[in-house]
């Protein structure tokens, strides 16, 4: 057995070997054997994107980040811009589901309205992601914010604040029909059970309308200027309600939470200022980053649509003056764009 | 022997006299200084507005741009401060494509003969959409650090009363001089009430009615300036509610007749005055939204069927499409 030499000499050799060779592997490269089918999956495909209406910070924070997540990689992207009106939006998605795209990409205006069609896109084969606002109808994914949880956790805060003073608060809701604000409404029904010393002096509905919130909460505040706190459905909404808090002077007394996409305009820079206390930001880019991965992962996966359903709820920001200076609270729509 | 009769005026008086007795009587906190001052104060920009109506209802005429009016002009400014524009300028660029709005409305329905409610619902649209999709980046526009002292158009007191209700009264007294104190106003009462014995007059009809629609614009603009004011920002997505509705609730309400001729500022304050008790009495009492839309409704309702009533057409002068 002499003759096969020691064997410290053969390791010694085939590393010799290896130090040769290996340089010249890297150089060749070595090829990733999924990237290929992942490009060719995503290039030239169409992705339709339905919201309830363009021209505010969600929708179009949503757009920004999904099209610069998209784009690069081939994908087409069309924008079907319902403008508050539900007819458009049915009428937009039934043209859609005969224009065959690979993804719809679908902000519901309530639970009914599309349920039917997203059902019939996806038996089409054209995968459904339903963002923020879910519908009765469960697609291959659904990516957007717990409005539960939001109701929830903004009555929280609401009752903390109240905690020794005269336990009287507030509601104002955004519009009767849609269900972001009856889910929200549901999480501060769920608090307030637990909470019976909690007396709600006003609910209102404000359908999301700045001005009429500031009409509401001038009238309760002169009936109760001991008001502790007001849960509104939306920042957008609730600057009307900060400024009825704010002229009746009881900035800092009465405690307003409310929730939002996280604009730096609509939400730090108005909790920094004292008009909100506490803003539950639902992240708008967080929400555009992970609407852009359900749809690279669905479109690679080659799943047939609607055989997998999955959810994808967002992880909540609260934003208070603790964090509303920080660089990563809040986002800019303008910077998204660029 | 003469028939004993109210007008719509009265009656709505008595109506809006009853309903606050009721309020103070049976709702604990309304009857208090500090409430009435919250009622007047959140219908200011609707009276306003009603105000501006007013004025077109008058001349025969009908203004459904005017929510257009309201939330794009002031939009306007809040964005170009936004964009680093100085006040001034802004609001001269405001008045200026206000103006050129209101002589496009005028000459559509004075020189082109398109009927009012077609014209300004076609040129409402026009402008709204002018506003989304080239002037502003977004559908709230926010309040910016270049707008500060502004908000007190809208905010806060002077001797005690709120803001906005002085600017509610100093519309009221400059709408009730043109239409009372000058003979611009009296040409409109005479368009209004036979538009071709108006012309045949010798009344200048076709400019008084471009000058209509002018005033109604700027007024509409002044009052989206006070409620940009008073909230802080435009919530320009105004333009899609209902609040076109409510402006001709006010006006109908207080008895100026859809067909013309008839009214004067006093109807508007006390239409604007039954409103303001209603929206607060309901808002105390936390009546559900659908319960104050449905009351809202048989009001109007009520108020339409009443005028067609006391104000019967004109036989005379009413023509197909008239509204």
């Amino acid at each position: 057995m002499k003759h096969l030499g020691n064997p410290t000499k053969a390791i010694v050799a085939a590393l010799a070997l290896a130090a040769l060779t290996g340089p010249a592997l890297a150089q060749q490269g070595l090829d990733e054997p999924f990237q290929k089918p992942f490009k060719e999956a995503l290039a030239g495909k169409t992705v339709a994107y339905v919201p309830v209406a363009m021209n505010f910070d969600l929708t179009e924070g949503w757009y920004a980040g999904l099209k610069k997540e998209l784009e690069p990689f081939g994908v087409k992207f069309v924008i079907r811009d319902a403008n508050w009106n539900t007819n458009a939006g049915a009428q937009a998605v039934t043209s859609l589901i005969s224009e065959k795209p690979a993804v719809m990409v679908v902000h519901n205006p309530d639970v009914q309205t599309y349920a039917k069609l997203l059902q019939r896109a996806e038996n089409e084969g054209i995968y459904v992601i339903q963002i923020n606002m879910g519908s009765a109808y469960r697609s291959s994914a659904f990516v957007g914010a717990n409005w539960v949880e939001i109701g929830e956790r903004q009555t929280e805060g609401v009752v903390k604040a109240c905690e020794g003073k005269s336990n009287k608060i507030a509601i104002i809701q955004g519009a009767l029909s849609a269900a972001a604000s009856a889910y929200t409404l549901k999480g501060v029904e769920n608090v307030l059970a637990k909470h019976p010393e909690i007396k709600v002096v006003s609910s209102q509905a404000a359908d999301w309308d700045a001005a009429k919130a500031k009409a509401i909460t001038q009238t309760v505040l002169k009936q109760n200027p001991d008001l502790c706190g007001i849960v509104g459905f939306w920042d957008g909404m609730d600057i009307g309600t900060a400024a009825a808090v704010k002229e009746a002077g009881l900035t800092g007394k009465v405690f307003l939470a409310t929730s939002g996409g996280g604009e730096r305009k609509g939400a730090c820079e108005l909790v920094k200022s004292g008009a909100f206390d506490l803003n539950m930001s639902y992240d708008v880019p967080t929400q555009a980053a992970q609407m852009a991965g359900t749809i690279k992962f669905l479109l690679s996966s080659g799943a047939k649509p609607g055989s997998i359903k999955g959810s994808e709820y967002t992880t909540l920001i609260p934003i208070t003056k603790e964090n509303a200076d920080s660089q990563t609270a809040c986002w800019n729509l303008s910077d998204l764009k660029k | 022997m003469k028939r004993f009769r109210f007008n719509q005026q009265e009656i709505v008086f008595a109506v809006f006299a009853l309903l606050f007795l009721v309020f103070s009587i049976f709702l604990s906190g309304f009857l208090t200084a500090d409430n009435m001052l919250t009622l007047l104060q959140n219908v200011a920009v609707l009276g306003i507005l009603g105000l501006a109506m007013a004025i077109v209802v008058i001349g025969r005429g009908i203004d459904i741009s005017l929510i257009a009016a309201l939330a794009v002009p002031p939009g306007l400014v809040l964005q170009m401060v936004q964009n680093g524009h100085s006040l001034p300028f802004s609001l001269l660029v405001a008045v200026l494509l206000t103006i050129a709005f209101g002589l496009v409305n005028g000459w559509l329905i004075a020189y082109a003969e398109v009927p009012s409610l077609f014209a300004t619902l076609a040129t409402g649209l026009l402008l709204a959409g002018l506003g989304q999709a080239v002037l502003f980046q977004l559908d709230v526009v926010q309040w910016s650090p270049g707008m500060n002292g502004f908000e007190r158009l809208g905010q806060g007191t002077i001797l005690g009363i709120p803001t906005s209700i002085w600017m509610f009264a100093i519309a009221c007294i400059v709408v009730a001089f043109l239409l009372r104190q000058t003979r611009w106003g009296a040409y409109i009462y005479a368009i209004g009430d036979n538009p071709y014995a108006a012309r045949v007059t010798g009344i200048p009809s076709r400019p008084i009615i471009v000058l209509q629609y002018v005033i109604t614009a700027l007024i509409g603009c002044f009052a989206g300036l006070v409620l940009a004011a008073s909230v802080n920002s435009m919530p320009t997505r105004i333009f899609n509610s209902t609040l076109i509705y409510d402006v001709i609730l006010v006006v109908v309400l207080g008895g100026i007749g859809l067909s013309g001729g008839r009214g004067g500022v006093l109807n508007v304050i006390i239409g604007t005055l039954l409103i303001g008790t209603m929206l607060n009495g309901m808002t105390i009492m936390d009546i559900s939204y659908a319960g104050q839309n449905l009351i809202k409704g048989v009001v109007l309702l009520l108020a339409v069927i009443t005028d067609s009533f006391l104000n019967p057409r004109n036989e005379e002068t009413a023509q197909q499409g008239d509204i």
